[in-house]
């Protein structure tokens, strides 16, 4: 064949190879970046759950001052929820404080089922509203964080975009995994 | 049938896919039949099929961009902030978390049926209305299955796959239409242009004249079928944001045997929706008409993927007729 055939078809294969390589490491690099980006939605959440919390205890402590165990509890998990994730990072801790946290959530909102006057009240409806919801956007965060890990992984592990993710550093990530709730049922004091 | 939502979206998307491609040819074969009865030559319906392609395009191109504008208007929509419907934003919120895609502007209807729909040509310019019916008789589960369905229209592009299926069936019915007028009017067969092979330029008229009268019902036959598929999908998606089958399903059983009827929509809407609201038109023309599928067979699907019976016989009685 002639040789100056034989090199324009060398350079266009090489240049597809190249465009192909582009093409899977962005879609790398998209990928990761929507998994750092879910990290982050995970962290919003929880620190808004942390800002509402203050305000629930002192709608709630007018109504339900003999609970002064719950609303302790629910306070002290706070604080440790909020010292676990200072560092910023996602921690084994934090997701354990975390969810002593919504274990304490949810012994106040079992209680607060004995207090029909505290389940009129406008403010403590609308701040209920706000922590289930916050409790579902929390939930929601980690589903998603979980989908786009699963999705970074695998084209990180399937051809071909195995072949450029090695060299250029693109490493599994881990899934989200609950720790086992650091109280396991709610407390009921029955009257 | 699969019993992973996966797998079940997996289906749906392959086969609505398919259905594309069926339209497709019928487009292509009807092209080439009229293009190659009238001038003899292969690639003689090139022309037209560019001509009514363009024009088809062009009116879907109004209504991709101010079609979910309109759409509201028409539906009686008006936006709620989340301090005027703070659960319902709040679920919405939820679900676009879920979804990783940005909060849609959230709208309220009022009228007692319940109802949902979504417009927007991407997630980024996205729009769901519910009814107030929906929000009164749903509780926060439900209410999330069906925020969930409406959402994965969104994140789907359905609207957009609507868009080009709808311009695929429009340029079909305005080339056969052109085809059958051009014929009767002006003189039966044109062969001006023939450049030989008579017979066989005679049988792709036969053929291209069969084929301009059956081909727009059957191309609108098949976008019918493949906003079944559609519906489907966005059934399984939602699944896949809530992880909660039983939210929906229930959902599906309240909006379908309620006997409220939707105002606000009409023939030209029908197709959004949750649910489809026109029940009296529906009950005479189910099944291969229908832009959705019946609720329940929606239901037996979500039962499949929680491993429950299907739906009894008498259980669907409710349902009949409403969909």
């Amino acid at each position: 064949m002639d040789p100056a055939i034989s090199l324009l078809v060398i350079v266009v294969i090489v240049v597809l190879v190249l465009v192909v390589g582009v093409l899977l490491y962005n879609g790398l690099v998209t990928k990761r970046n929507r998994v750092d980006e879910a990290v982050g939605q995970i962290e919003v959440q929880l620190k808004r759950r942390h800002d509402l919390v203050p305000n629930l205890v002192a709608a709630v402590r007018d109504y339900m001052g003999f609970e002064q165990d719950v609303l302790t509890r629910v306070t002290e998990a706070r604080a440790s929820a909020v010292a676990a994730g200072a560092t910023g990072a996602v921690t084994r801790d934090q997701i354990v404080a975390e969810n002593a946290l919504t274990g304490a959530l949810r012994s106040l909102f079992a209680v607060a089922e004995n207090y029909p006057a505290l389940k009129a009240n406008e403010n403590v409806l609308a701040l209920q509203e706000q922590l289930t919801t916050t409790e579902n956007q929390i939930s929601f965060a980690r589903q998603h964080y979980n989908a786009s890990v699963n999705n970074y992984n695998t084209t990180v592990q399937t051809f071909p975009s195995l072949v450029i993710a090695g060299p250029f550093g693109f490493i599994r990530r881990e899934f989200f995994d609950a720790e086992p709730e650091a109280d396991a049922v709610p407390a009921v004091a029955l009257r | 049938m699969a019993t992973t939502f996966y797998a079940q979206a997996s289906a749906n998307r392959r086969n609505s896919f398919l259905l594309v491609l069926v339209v497709v040819g019928l487009l292509a074969t009807l092209g080439f039949l009229i293009g190659f009865a009238w001038s003899g030559q292969a690639w003689g319906g090139v022309g037209w099929l560019g001509i009514f392609g363009l024009v088809a395009i062009v009116m879907a191109i109004g209504s991709y961009l101010a079609g979910d504008r309109l759409v509201l208007t028409v539906s009686g929509a008006r936006e709620v902030t989340e301090a005027d419907r703070p659960q319902l934003v709040n679920v919405v919120r939820e679900i676009a978390l879920a979804a990783g895609i940005p909060a849609p502007r959230v709208y309220l209807i009022e009228d007692s049926a319940p109802n949902a729909f979504a417009t927007g040509r991407d997630p980024r310019h996205a729009s769901i209305a519910v009814t107030t019916g929906l929000l009164d008789k749903l509780d926060r589960e439900e209410l999330q299955g069906v925020i969930g369905h409406e959402l994965s229209h969104v994140r789907n592009y359905d609207i957009r796959y609507a868009l080009l299926v709808g311009v695929l069936v429009g340029t079909i019915a305005l080339l056969a239409d052109f085809f059958l007028r051009a014929t009767f009017w002006g003189g039966v067969g044109r062969r001006s242009d023939s450049k030989g092979g008579g017979g066989l330029q005679a049988l792709a008229f036969a053929l291209a004249l069969v084929l301009a009268i059956l081909a727009p019902i059957f191309a609108r036959l098949v976008q019918l079928a493949v906003s079944r598929q559609r519906e489907y999908l966005a059934d399984a998606s939602s699944i896949e944001l809530t992880r909660n089958p039983y939210g929906l399903e229930r959902a599906l059983a309240k909006v379908g045997a309620d006997r409220d009827v939707l105002e606000a929509a009409n023939r030209a809407t029908q197709h959004l929706y949750f649910a489809n609201p026109i029940k009296k038109w529906e009950e005479r023309s189910r099944g291969l008409f229908s832009t959705h599928p019946p609720i329940a067979e929606r239901i037996n699907r979500l039962r499949e993927l929680t491993g429950e019976q299907p739906l009894a016989a008498g259980d669907t009685a409710g349902l009949t007729g409403l969909e």
